[in-house]
C-alpha cells in the first residue's frame, strides 16, 4: 500500500462530530507532552527546521472539526488543538494523509501535486517541517505504547487494530529490504 | 571604460545581418563580436556575408572576434566550432567545447555563456589564454567587484552586460518550433519573424520572457544607465551591448555619451525610452532582490 | 547498471541502501549543493554517518557539490571537498571549472565527477574535463537522444551517467538563470530553482493560482492536480495561444529505456529527487533495481509502476526520444 494514495481513507463522519465535544484543554496538554517526548528524543528534528524553529504551523485535518497548532519554538515545543487557529503555515488534507506524510506511508510531494494535501502560507516553512519530519522517522504508535508504560503492550494492539480497520496509517512503515 | 557589441543573438535576413555592421562602422565601440551563438541551422543564411562585415569593422579599426555556439551537441555543430579556430580571427568561447580547438598559447576570449563565476576559474581561464571575458549576467556587483580585482592581476579585461535582452537559458528543445507545433527538424525557421524574439506573457498577461529558437531571455531590456560609476570604480574595463532592432547605432552612441559624462542616467533612461518606446528595463541581476527589477525612475506597465 | 540514488537526509540515505541502491549521492547542508532547501541535506557527522552506514551495506556515496562557489567566499565550497574526503566519500560531483582544478589540485586520490550543471553535451568537451581535471565520469545533461549518447560513449573513456527518473530540466542545467531573473535565487549560485520561499497559492473564487515571485504562473480548478510553479514548466501566453510554451508538468521516466541505455553504454543511472520523502526514494530503487537486475540477467524488463509518483501524474521519456525537441 505504502505510496498508492488513490484511496486514502476519511475520518468516519460519527466519531469526528464527537470530537466537536471533546475538551480543547485536556488534549493540548496531551499533545504538547507527548511532542516534547519526541523534542528530548530527536533533537535533530528541531535542528533540521532551521530559521523555521520558529515559524507557527497549522495542521489541519479536514475530516475532522478541529485543528492543530504547532509552534516548535526550537525545541520546546507546544501543541493546542484549536476549532480554527491561524499562523505562518497550514497545511490541511485527510487526517489518514497527515499521518501517513509522520509514517512515512506517503510522499509529501506525491500528496501535494494530487491535491491531497494543500498547503497555504509559507511553503519553505512546510517544506522544512516536512523533510525534517520524514529524516525523523517517526513511529507515533511507538511512542504512545512506551508512554503507556506496562499498558503498552495492549495500546499497540490496540492501534494496530485501528490501523487494520480503518486503514489509517498509525503505526510507521517500513519498506521491506532489498 | 570601452563598449563592445556582443554577437546578434536573433536570427535576421542576411541583408538586414549586414546592415548592422555596416551601420556600426561608424558608431563609437571598440569592439564587435558576431557570428551565429544560439542555433547552428541559422549560420548558412549569413555565412558569406560574415567575411565582409569582419573586413568592414576591421578596415574602421575595430577588434573583431566570432563567436562559438553556446550549445554544441551534433557532429556538425562540433565541426563548425573546429572550423572556426581555423579562420583566423580571435574566438569568444560561448561554449567550453571550443576549448578543445582552440590550441595552447592562443589568445581568445569568453562570452557570458560561460560560467565564470569565481576568482578560480577566471584565473584557470586566463592560465589556458583566455585575454577578455564577459561575465555572466546573473553576477551581482560584489562578483563583478572581485572579478575585476583579478582581472586587472592577471592581465584579463573584464567586461560586463551593459544592455539588451538578457540570455537566460539554452535548451536542446527549440520553442520557437514548439509553439508552431513543427519539429526542430523542420522548424521552418520561424523564429526569424521575431526580431528581437517572441514575446512570453505570464497568466496575467504580464511580459516576462522571450523565445528565440533554443534561447529563453528576459522581455527588460538590461540596462546599467545608472551603474556606470559602480562599475568604473569596480575596474571593470567594458561594457558589452546585445543588438536589438531599431537604431542600434544610435543606442551605442547614447552609452558613449553616458561614459563620456554627457549624459547621466537618468538622462540615458529617458532616451531609451524615447527611442524604444516599448521597452522594459531591467539591472537587477547587478543591483537589486532578482534580475527583473529596474532601480530606475520611470517603468512601464 | 549501476543506480544512483538521491538521499536528501540520512534517513533517505539508510533507506535507499536498504532498496538496493549501489550508490547514494547526497549532498551537504548549505548553498555547496544544487538541492540546498530547507530542511535538506547532511551535515558533517551526518555525513560521515551515513557514509559508514552505506559503506558496510557495500553501497557508495557520492558528494554533489555543484553549485558555482561565489567569488570572494570560494573557501566554503573548498572546505566541503575536503570534509567529503575527511568522510570517506566514494567521488565529489564537481561542475565549477576553478573548484574542479582546485580538487585536482588538493585532493587528487579523491575521485571527481562532473556535474549535470557543467552541461557538457559532447564528446569534446567531456574529453577536455577528462584531460584538464582527470573527471572519471560525467552526468550528461537531459538534452540528448539515445543515439548521441551512444556517439559520445563510442569517443570518449569517461564513463556516462544518465537521469532515468524524476523532475525534467527542460534548459541546459547550469546554464538556467530564469529562476534568478524572477526571485533573486538560481542554481547556480544558491543551489535553488523556482525557491519554495517564492511561491504563493492563493484560491482565487474557483480557481488555485500559483506564483513565483509574483508571477502566476499555474492556474488550475479546485481538485485538479496542483503542480509545483516551476518557471520552465510553467503555463504562459505567446501570440493567441496560451500553454506551457517551454515544457508540460511531466516528469522523466526512462525505464522502458533502460535496454537501449545499456547498449548505449552507459555506466549508471540516476534518479532525481533528493527533496523527496524517504518512502518515494526506497519505492522508486525498489523498482529500478529490479529492472536493472532484470536486464543484467537477460529477462524482460518489469512493467513501469511509478507513474503516481511523478509529478503532475504524467510521464515524458525526455530528449532521450528525439520527438521532444
Amino acid at each position: 500500500m505504502p505510496l498508492d494514495h488513490s484511496s486514502i481513507p476519511v475520518f468516519p463522519a460519527a466519531p469526528a462530530r464527537l470530537l466537536r465535544l471533546a475538551p480543547m484543554a485536556p488534549l493540548s496538554l496531551l499533545l504538547t507532552q507527548f511532542t516534547r517526548r519526541i523534542a528530548q528524543q530527536q533533537p535533530g528534528l528541531f535542528r533540521r527546521l532551521g530559521q523555521y524553529g520558529s515559524a507557527r504551523f497549522v495542521i489541519d485535518p479536514t475530516d475532522l472539526p478541529l485543528a492543530i497548532l504547532l509552534e516548535p519554538r526550537n525545541g520546546d515545543p507546544k501543541v493546542s488543538v484549536q476549532r480554527a487557529p491561524t499562523a505562518d503555515a497550514r497545511i490541511a488534507g485527510p487526517l489518514a494523509a497527515l499521518l501517513g506524510l509522520v509514517h512515512g506511508a506517503y510522499d509529501g510531494d506525491a500528496l501535494f501535486f494530487s491535491r491531497d494535501l494543500v498547503i497555504e502560507g509559507d511553503t519553505e516553512a512546510v517544506l522544512a517541517l516536512r523533510n525534517a519530519i520524514d529524516d525523523a522517522e517517526l513511529d507515533l504508535a511507538g511512542e504512545a505504547q512506551t508512554i503507556a508504560g506496562p499498558l503498552g503492550r495492549y495500546v499497540r494492539q490496540l492501534i494496530e487494530l485501528g490501523e487494520r480497520t480503518t486503514g489509517m496509517p498509525l503505526t510507521r512503515h517500513e519498506e521491506e529490504g532489498y | 571604460m570601452e563598449l563592445t557589441v556582443g554577437p546578434n543573438q536573433f536570427f535576421w535576413a542576411a541583408d538586414d545581418w549586414l546592415k548592422l555592421y555596416r551601420d556600426l562602422v561608424t558608431a563609437p565601440v571598440t569592439r564587435v563580436v558576431l557570428g551565429e551563438v544560439v542555433c547552428s541551422k541559422r549560420l548558412p543564411f549569413f555565412q558569406d556575408r560574415i567575411p565582409e562585415a569582419v573586413e568592414l569593422l576591421q578596415d574602421a579599426g575595430k577588434e573583431v572576434a566570432l563567436t562559438s555556439l553556446a550549445l554544441v551537441t551534433l557532429k556538425r555543430e562540433r565541426k563548425m566550432t573546429a572550423a572556426l579556430a581555423e579562420m583566423g580571427v580571435e574566438i569568444e568561447i560561448n561554449d567550453l567545447s571550443a576549448l578543445a580547438h582552440i590550441p595552447q598559447g592562443t589568445a581568445f576570449s569568453v562570452g557570458p555563456l560561460v560560467n565564470v563565476y569565481n576568482e578560480s576559474t577566471l584565473g584557470w581561464l586566463a592560465n589556458r589564454g583566455a585575454t577578455r571575458v564577459c561575465l555572466p549576467p546573473e553576477l551581482p556587483l560584489e562578483s563583478v567587484a572581485a572579478l575585476a580585482e583579478v582581472g586587472a592581476k592577471t592581465g584579463v579585461k573584464i567586461e560586463v552586460w551593459g544592455h539588451g535582452r538578457l540570455p537566460l537559458a539554452v535548451s536542446g528543445r527549440c520553442y520557437h518550433a514548439r509553439h508552431h507545433n513543427r519539429p526542430k527538424d523542420n522548424c521552418q525557421f520561424a523564429c526569424e519573424d521575431d526580431p528581437d524574439g517572441l514575446e512570453v506573457k505570464t497568466l496575467e498577461d504580464q511580459p516576462f520572457l522571450v523565445i528565440n529558437g533554443i534561447q529563453t531571455l528576459s522581455d527588460s531590456y538590461a540596462s546599467a544607465a545608472h551603474q556606470i560609476e559602480t562599475l568604473q570604480d569596480a575596474g571593470v574595463s567594458a561594457l558589452r551591448l546585445s543588438p536589438q532592432s531599431g537604431d542600434f547605432a544610435g543606442l551605442c552612441g547614447l552609452y558613449r555619451q553616458r561614459l563620456d559624462g554627457d549624459l547621466d542616467g537618468a538622462g540615458l533612461e529617458a532616451a531609451l525610452h524615447a527611442g524604444w518606446p516599448k521597452a522594459r528595463l531591467s539591472d537587477g541581476f547587478l543591483k537589486g532582490a532578482r534580475g527583473a527589477d529596474w532601480s530606475g525612475a520611470s517603468q512601464l506597465a | 547498471m549501476e543506480i544512483v540514488c538521491p538521499a536528501g537526509t540520512p534517513a533517505a540515505l539508510r533507506a535507499a541502501v536498504k532498496a538496493g541502491a549501489h550508490t547514494i549521492y547526497c549532498g551537504f547542508a548549505d548553498e555547496t549543493n544544487a538541492r540546498n532547501f530547507p530542511g535538506l541535506n547532511f551535515d558533517r557527522e551526518e555525513m560521515q554517518e551515513g557514509v559508514r552506514f552505506a559503506h558496510s551495506h557495500g553501497s557508495k556515496v557520492l558528494v554533489a557539490i555543484n553549485t558555482f562557489p561565489r567569488a570572494g567566499a570560494e573557501d566554503i565550497w573548498h572546505r566541503a571537498v575536503a570534509d567529503a574526503e575527511t568522510a570517506g566519500a566514494d567521488a565529489v560531483i564537481l561542475a565549477d571549472l576553478g573548484l574542479l582544478a582546485y580538487a585536482a589540485e588538493n585532493h587528487p586520490n579523491l575521485r571527481r565527477h562532473l556535474s549535470v550543471q557543467a552541461a557538457a553535451a559532447n564528446a569534446d568537451m567531456i574529453n577536455f574535463y577528462a584531460e584538464a581535471f582527470g573527471v572519471k565520469r560525467v552526468v550528461l545533461p537531459r538534452v540528448l537522444s539515445v543515439p548521441e549518447i551512444a556517439a559520445i560513449n563510442a569517443e570518449t573513456d569517461v564513463e556516462t551517467e544518465v537521469f532515468v527518473f524524476g523532475g525534467l530540466c527542460v534548459m541546459a542545467e547550469g546554464r538556467c538563470s530564469l529562476s534568478s531573473y524572477a526571485t533573486g535565487k538560481s542554481p547556480n549560485m544558491n543551489g535553488v530553482c523556482s525557491p519554495p520561499s517564492h511561491v504563493e497559492y492563493r484560491e482565487e473564487g474557483t480557481d488555485l493560482d500559483a506564483r513565483l515571485g509574483g508571477y502566476v504562473i499555474h492556474r488550475v480548478a479546485q481538485g485538479e492536480p496542483a503542480p509545483y510553479p516551476t518557471l520552465c514548466k510553467g503555463c504562459f501566453s505567446a501570440e493567441a495561444k496560451t500553454g506551457h510554451l517551454f515544457e508540460d508538468p511531466v516528469s522523466l521516466n526512462a525505464e522502458q529505456l533502460m535496454p537501449q541505455l545499456k547498449k548505449a553504454g552507459v555506466t549508471a543511472l540516476k534518479i532525481e529527487g533528493r527533496q523527496r520523502s524517504r518512502s518515494y526514494v526506497a519505492q522508486v530503487v525498489k523498482n529500478f533495481r529490479a529492472a536493472t537486475d532484470a536486464l543484467e540477467a537477460g529477462l524482460p524488463m518489469p512493467e513501469g509502476m511509478l507513474a503516481r509518483l511523478s509529478e503532475g501524474q504524467a510521464v515524458t521519456t525526455g530528449a532521450y526520444k528525439k520527438t521532444w525537441r
